[in-house]
């Protein structure tokens, strides 16, 4: 499902390079609920940046469902994001002036789904999150909660082979962080794939397997 | 196309205030250029029409070298028997001094005949105008215009008193009304004029002589003006050895051309004062494009983020520009026309009338459309541009 092999990443900070992700190597296989964990500044941005396409890596290989992607352009990185993967971020990452609705079906509309399979398939989308009374609404009537249940249905309403929560629950109260774990918990047992990226032991703890990183090496992998 | 566009329509309506000051420069831009020009276009018609009917049917045939065989009164009788021409009157001026009792002005003595009266399309307020008799006769009578009856003998009615017009006693037999039908009347209306038997000036001057140099020619009812101008030339031609360097004959669209041209090149130099300020306007949508586009930098982050690819992002924000620019073209053709309107009902006592020109309001569209591609260009290529990851974390 997803392999990586000796990825690097350089940035560089003033005069100064930092080695972001240094040989990194993991297998994640279909259908895994795995956590990669990591304090601050471990690199696990960098990593959760190149296995969501959102960056590419300056060495080594990395295999997205068996298909090397560093030779991509920018635009088929567009592509592999729209229909392979969906994203869930510690912030939300909704568009303030869309609706909860209009939010779910942006992917959709770049994939260039016809509008009335779009509806049924956002229907279903927030009907899977419990938000189906709350489709009109504006991200800014609704509770962080509900905000990150919406962000969930735009990750899932394309069906895509892997869902990557960046701190999903960072931003969240406890319990209602617990509501939104409950949910990948149950996106898990439908088959789902997820990689959950936090620097909390407790919600790491929650995952089948844990991938641990420090300072750019991946430095345990507990099975 | 239509996703896009419903983007564009609903960024825009969610900052009305910003849009509406973005469209500004547009609406005034479009205004300024579709009613000045609207307006130029209006003043030219009614112009050319006042020209056209000071009497475009008149031509005015100079002759420059008579060969020795000048044009006589005689000559101009036999041409008028012409099928396709209906009158011709000679005209020869002089400056002279009018004097009536202790009031005298220098005045312009027209020599003419009878024929001139229906050549010209005058108009006589009271008497009659120069006879035939008169001019055979070389008779000392005139006919003045309203404003010699007015300033110099002191009251209109005045037919049948004597002036002297250097020094020679002229009895006034007609009153001519000073109005605007008739080009001459147009040129020397407010000036002191009167029309004296061609043969009596021929006396008074020194310069006007029998040889006719200058006379009017009009067409013959039920023919036209080129008729009556080919078959003036032919006669004009066969009198001077088929020399056409010897006379001309000129009709009022000559005028008519002048005026147009000089109208559509005031057309064309307020048009481009305006375009100036629709391309002002264009400045004004590529800044706030600009801002926008940073603004929206994590907006742009999430869409790309979820796949959206760079050709998406750039005509989302392509359409904003040409949507903000279109609907500011939409408001300033409707305020033109507006206007218009009024203006229209402002200058109904001058007798013009002001359209919405289609062909600058077409101008006006295709100009704005592509300011808003050119202007909108530039900030929609710099958002599409954006990585994802940058634009992910901008601003935390």
């Amino acid at each position: 499902m997803i392999e990586l092999n000796d990825v690097s990443k350089l940035y560089l900070v003033g005069e100064e390079e930092v080695r972001a992700l240094d040989h990194a190597s993991m297998h994640i296989y279909p259908g895994e609920f795995v956590s990669i964990i990591g304090p601050s500044g471990s690199g696990k941005s960098t990593l959760m940046n190149i296995i969501g396409c959102l960056d590419t890596a300056d060495a080594g290989r990395y295999l997205l469902d068996g298909i090397p992607i560093e030779d991509y352009t920018e635009n088929d990185l567009a592509r592999v994001r729209n229909r392979k993967i969906g994203f869930v971020f510690q912030n939300f990452n909704l568009i303030a002036k869309l609706t909860a609705e209009e939010n779910v079906e942006l992917p959709l509309i770049y994939q260039g789904v016809k509008k009335a399979e779009r509806r049924e398939r956002v229907a279903q989308a927030l009907n899977r999150v419990g938000l189906e009374k709350r489709a009109k609404h504006l991200p800014t009537e609704l509770s962080g909660g509900q905000q990150q249940r919406v962000a969930i249905a735009r990750a899932i309403v394309t069906r895509p082979s892997l869902i990557l929560a960046d701190e999903p629950t960072g931003n969240l109260d406890s319990k209602t962080g617990e509501e939104i774990m409950e949910i990948f918990h149950e996106l898990h047992s439908q088959g789902n794939t997820i990689v959950l990226i936090t620097h909390d032991d407790e919600v790491a703890r929650q995952a089948a397997r844990s991938i641990h990183i420090l300072d750019g090496h991946v430095t345990e992998v507990a099975v | 196309m239509t996703q896009a566009l419903k983007m564009a329509l609903k960024s825009i309506t969610g900052n009305k205030l910003r849009a509406f000051l973005t469209m500004l420069g547009i609406i005034i831009g479009v205004m300024a250029l579709v009613v000045l020009v609207s307006l130029v276009s209006g003043t030219t018609n009614t112009v050319t029409d006042a020209v056209s009917s000071l009497g475009s049917s008149l031509l005015t045939v100079t002759v420059s070298d008579d060969k020795g065989s000048p044009v006589k009164l005689s000559t101009l009788t036999q041409w008028a028997e012409d099928e396709d021409i209906g009158a011709i009157a000679p005209e020869a001026s002089q400056s002279s001094t009018v004097k009536y009792g202790s009031t005298s002005d220098s005045i312009t003595v027209y020599g003419t005949t009878a024929s001139y009266y229906n050549v010209e399309g005058l108009n006589l307020l009271l008497g009659r105008f120069l006879k035939t008799s008169d001019v055979d006769n070389n008779t000392y009578v005139c006919v003045i215009n309203e404003t010699v009856a007015t300033d110099i003998v002191g009251y209109l009615d005045c037919v049948g008193e004597e002036i002297s017009l250097d020094g020679m006693k002229f009895t006034i037999v007609g009153v001519l009304e000073d109005d605007d039908s008739s080009l001459t009347s147009v040129f020397s209306s407010g000036s002191l004029v009167a029309y004296i038997p061609y043969s009596t000036l021929t006396r008074l001057s020194s310069s006007v002589t029998s040889d006719i140099t200058s006379f009017y020619v009009s067409a013959a009812d039920g023919s036209d003006t080129d008729a009556a101008e080919s078959a003036i030339t032919a006669l004009l031609l066969e009198r001077f050895e088929e020399d056409e360097d010897a006379f001309t004959v000129s009709d009022q669209s000559v005028l008519e051309d002048t005026v147009s041209s000089i109208t559509s090149m005031l057309a064309v130099l307020l048009g481009g004062i305006a375009g100036i300020s629709l391309l002002v306007g264009g400045i004004g949508i590529m800044n706030i494009m600009l801002v926008t586009v940073t603004e929206r930098t994590r907006e742009i982050g999430i869409r790309k983020g979820i796949g959206a690819s760079r050709g998406v992002i750039l005509r989302q924000f392509l359409m904003e520009a040409v949507v903000i620019c279109m609907i500011g073209c939409a408001i300033g053709i409707f305020l033109s026309w507006l206007i218009l309107q009024i203006a229209s009902v402002v200058a109904s006592g001058l007798s013009l009338s002001f359209q919405l020109q289609g062909t600058v309001v077409l101008v006006a569209v295709v100009f704005c459309f592509l300011i808003g591609v050119i202007f909108g260009l530039y900030p929609a290529n710099k958002a599409a541009k954006m990585k994802p990851i940058d634009a992910l974390h901008y601003g935390g």
